[in-house]
């Protein structure tokens, strides 16, 4: 029976639920937002060079031919580079944490290694041009002059090169990687684990049978530590040497779309030259969501079964969901 | 035998091999945290925390307008960023199970991942452009796109996990869906929701970025949200790229105080995310 | 809980209230990094005159200068490479130069073992530049300067990775006395370097080459004096290596001044006279001739006459040359141009 007040309760009732959704719907309006701001700011470059912006290898502002080959080179080189050294180290810190630790140390080595994922970028960054990049360039200059020959290594002993800015982003992704894995494993029933030790396995074995259930979130996790460490300005910006080139070398500076946005943005005297750079951001923009969408889809796979069962406390997971994607 | 042995021996090197990439990763923390605070420390003295920066080539001065700007910014990101995100939160919880949901969901974390140099050429295309000046506001903007999909998704989860009986009790009581959500449940997840909320702050404290084209920076001390500011990571930068001794130094105290917020803020978030940890394993 | 809620409610608060109190009028400018030095020194002094006005100038390039002054995000911009008849069409009303101080461009280098002050002149600084020379025992270097020892070092370029009225001097410079450095690299405030690192500012290029070995950079005088980093002479059109000076950079201006054109927009690189720099260069504060914000425009046009004049006595601590007295006097006519 719909009594006066009852129809009052609807009218309020759909009223919140309106009201509410609305400020959902903002989140939604917002990424919306920025692809089109974005796509709309780099019409004039999108237009004038279309497909040969990704292959142009020349960013030259003076004749007006820009081509991000380079940047691209750059932050996907770097970024691989970072998550070869770091994946290792982080999933040896997710095991180590979730399945090995004795249990008193668990919480206080989880704070320590959050705290890597605490450093602002421009403190990486200051620590990586002070301290980082005078080791590199000692580094560089021992190296014999045989490995040098290899492209790998060859360069003068600048210390600013991919191989400061992959050391750096390498430590700045462990946190990130290290955190999602070990929620993906704790995601893993523990019926896994104990089957495993039941039919006589050894420690490595079990883990090996709890990383098998879990691998598509892990893969997630290591996907996500490279979004991660695509989008990362300015602790790169700092220590990459800011040359547009391609090459192969560790010692070589080169050039990451999110640093020459952060170098050039502000003096780009024409407006095809700023429409070149936000073009840039553009395609930052979309190799980021495409890199999020489908690590978590990946993680959302594992741990979506297992959520019924244990109501763990959701902040955990929001504190080690990676705030990626930094600067 | 020898199979079992061998099967151990594994098992052990595969222990060691995880303990020890623990400690390798500790090794630049305490390698970093060290500089920052052996290097930064000697700098902070009573005028890095109330002075303005001096001219080049006199030494002395401070960063109290780049403190003061960080604080402001944060205050203009968290007062739109905590109402949205709230909000958004409360209505995933409440009816956020169908595919618009699901879609918000995922638009926040996409949103989380952005770069936020891309963040802030949005904003840059937002709030300076049209207005043709840099402000504290188009910074403060920025800053708090970035806060949004940390704090949605934080409330959604801690208000999912408030008993549903707490809510279904309120509504038995004749209260609105409304009344039921902000009067009861919001209270219910309130500490976790601080939390959350001071991860995100504790994370746009830092961020340089997005500010670079849209607060951009300030000799002087400012509080007009109009007018470009300060901010501690961006004054960082620009003494850390100069060649200036006397600039070194104080990006390094600098680099200690912002260290030392942020610090604070990620214990203070852990803190009370352990003490509800254990309100709900009893 | 409740507690922290208050407070947050009286820091917030606190915050809202604060814009009421100052009463000072900012002016936001942005530009050269060239001239970062002396322009802070003046904003300062000014500033102790007339404490009610504070000048916000960040040093981010001149190329930004000149791209924020034409989007209108800030009342004035700075640059050492005059903007083109292309940039000035570009913008929303007309603008104009003002010269504001000399300054040397000077090459800044960082060889282990070697303390002696190397001569260059423009080709081998071109070919170093453009990559051809990539030792510093080179012949073309060692023929340079018989009696130094030079090492079979590396040579490391280090230029500007922003926009910058400093490339735009240094590269105007060199693509006069290298037609194949002109062809390969041009002139403009960001250019497509062949080699090196990049540095943001005048700072970060002095500090690349201070921290490398082997380096070699551009920077305005005044970075390498005060970072006492070395530099080397240059060989002027004359024939003669010159050390940059006070009075090598006004005599660059000397010749230039008897035939200033009406918008101030000259290039004295490669000036002629005996005692010339060949690498000096002015350096301009850029206006809007019809500025919608009178008030504002009235302070700039005062604090600018003060530079022009009392200002000139702080150029000498901090290595510019004031500028001659012939161009001041043209530059207060000029002045007036602006519709206040």
């Amino acid at each position: 029976m719909k009594t006066p007040s009852s129809r009052r309760r609807n009218t309020d009732d759909r009223a919140f639920r309106l009201g509410t959704g609305f400020f959902a719907l903002l989140v939604v309006l917002l990424v919306a937002g920025i692809f089109i701001e974005l796509y709309r700011t780099s019409h004039l470059s999108l237009a004038k060079f279309g497909f040969r912006f990704w292959t142009g290898r020349t960013w030259d502002p003076v004749s007006g031919e820009f081509g991000a080959l380079p940047f691209i080179w750059g932050t996907l080189y770097s970024s691989m580079l970072a998550m070869l050294i770091s994946t290792p180290i982080a999933l040896g810190i997710a095991i180590f944490l979730s399945e090995l630790s004795p249990r008193r140390f668990r919480a206080p080595l989880a704070f320590l290694t959050e705290l890597l994922a605490a450093v602002p970028s421009i403190v990486y960054g200051l620590w990586g041009v002070f301290v980082l990049v005078p080791i590199v360039r000692k580094l560089q200059v021992v190296t014999p002059d045989w490995l040098k020959k290899v492209p790998l290594f060859s360069g003068p002993p600048l210390g600013v090169g991919m191989l400061s800015a992959a050391l750096i982003l390498a430590v700045m992704v462990i946190p990130f990687t290290s955190s999602v894995a070990r929620e993906v494993l704790k995601a893993v029933p523990a019926t896994q684990r104990e089957a495993a030790y039941a039919l006589g396995a050894t420690r490595w074995e079990a883990i090996q049978a709890a990383l098998r259930f879990g691998r598509t979130g892990i893969i997630g996790a290591v996907i996500l530590g490279f979004g991660r460490a695509v989008g990362e300005t300015m602790a790169v910006t700092m220590v990459i040497g800011n040359n547009p080139q391609i090459s192969a070398s560790l010692y070589a500076p080169q050039y990451s779309m999110s640093a020459v946005i952060a170098n050039e943005f502000t003096e780009a005297a024409d407006n095809l030259y700023l429409s070149a750079l936000i073009e840039i951001g553009l395609v930052l923009f979309v190799i980021t969501v495409i890199v999020n969408a489908i690590s978590r889809l990946l993680i959302w796979s594992v741990t979506r079964e297992v959520k019924a069962k244990a109501p763990k406390p959701a902040t955990t997971m929001a504190l080690a969901a990676p705030t990626g994607g930094g600067e | 035998m020898n199979r079992t042995r061998r099967r151990k021996a594994l098992s052990g090197f595969v222990v060691f091999l995880c303990a020890g990439s623990v400690v390798l990763a500790l090794i630049p923390l305490f390698f970093i945290f060290g500089y920052v605070i052996s290097k930064g420390f000697s700098s902070l003295n009573w005028d890095f925390f109330t002075k303005m920066p001096k001219p080049v080539g006199e030494t002395g001065g401070g960063m109290a307008n780049a403190m003061v700007g960080t604080a402001y910014l944060i205050a203009i990101a968290g007062g739109f960023a905590v109402p949205v995100g709230v909000i958004a939160g409360v209505y995933l919880s409440e009816y956020g199970k169908k595919s618009f949901g699901s879609l918000v969901r995922f638009t926040a974390d996409v949103l989380n991942g952005v770069p936020s140099i891309v963040i802030g050429i949005f904003a840059y295309g937002l709030a300076v452009l049209p207005v043709k000046h840099f402000s504290a506001l188009a910074g403060g903007l920025a800053l708090g796109f970035m806060m949004v999909p940390i704090i949605t998704r934080t409330t959604e989860e801690l208000l999912n996990l408030v008993p549903g009986s707490l809510r279904e009790g309120a509504l038995a009581l004749g209260a609105t869906r409304a009344r039921a959500a902000f009067s009861v449940m919001v209270p219910a997840a309130l500490p976790g929701i601080m939390t959350g909320i001071l991860v995100a702050l504790a994370r746009i404290a830092g961020e340089t970025a997005p500010l670079l084209f849209t607060a951009f920076n300030n000799r002087y001390l400012t509080t007009s949200l109009l007018q470009p500011i300060s901010s501690l990571p961006v004054q960082i930068y620009t003494y850390a790229i100069s060649p200036y001794d006397d600039w070194h130094r104080q990006a390094w105290a600098g680099a200690l105080v912002l260290v030392g917020f942020v610090f604070t803020f990620s214990v203070l978030a852990r803190v009370v995310t352990r003490r509800l940890e254990r309100m709900h394993r009893t | 809980m409740k507690l922290a809620r208050i407070f947050l409610t009286v820091a917030f608060s606190t915050l809202i209230a604060l814009p009421a109190i100052s009463q000072t009028t900012q002016i936001n400018g942005a530009g050269a990094t060239f001239p970062y030095p002396i322009y802070s020194k003046w904003f300062s002094e000014y500033g102790k005159i007339h404490p009610e006005v504070e000048v916000n100038y960040q040093s981010i390039g001149s190329g930004g200068g000149i791209r924020q002054l034409t989007a209108q995000t800030v009342f004035f911009g700075a640059s050492d490479g005059p903007m083109n008849d292309e940039q000035l069409k570009g913008a929303p009303g007309p603008i104009l130069h003002f010269p504001t101080v000399l300054g040397a461009v000077v090459p800044v280098y960082n060889i282990p073992g070697v303390d002696a002050k190397l001569k260059f002149n423009g080709k081998v600084l071109a070919d170093v530049i453009l990559g051809k020379i990539t030792k510093w025992n080179d012949a073309a270097l060692v023929a340079l300067n018989p009696g130094v020892k030079l090492p079979a070092t590396d040579i490391a370029v280090a230029h500007r990775s922003d926009g910058s009225g400093t490339t735009y001097i240094f590269v105007d410079y060199l693509s006069k006395v290298s037609p194949e450095f002109k062809e390969k690299v041009g002139v403009n405030t960001s250019v497509n370097w062949p080699v090196g690192v990049g540095g943001k500012g005048n700072e970060g290029v002095a500090g690349l080459v201070k921290q490398t070995p082997g380096a070699i950079g551009y920077v305005e005088l005044i970075y390498a004096l005060q970072n006492k980093i070395a530099f080397g002479s240059v060989q002027n059109a004359d024939g003669e290596f010159i050390t940059a000076s006070l009075d090598s950079v006004t005599a660059a201006a000397t010749s230039a001044s008897k035939s200033m054109p009406a918008d101030f927009r000259v290039s004295i690189t490669n000036a002629p006279g005996k005692s010339a720099y060949p690498i000096s260069s002015f350096t301009w504060m850029l206006f809007y001739e019809n500025p919608t914000d009178k008030q504002r425009a009235k302070i700039m046009v005062d604090f600018t006459k003060w530079a022009l004049t009392d200002g000139q006595k702080y150029c000498a601590e901090l290595g510019y040359a004031p500028l001659p007295k012939e161009v001041v006097a043209l530059e207060m006519e000029a002045l007036k141009k602006i519709k206040l």
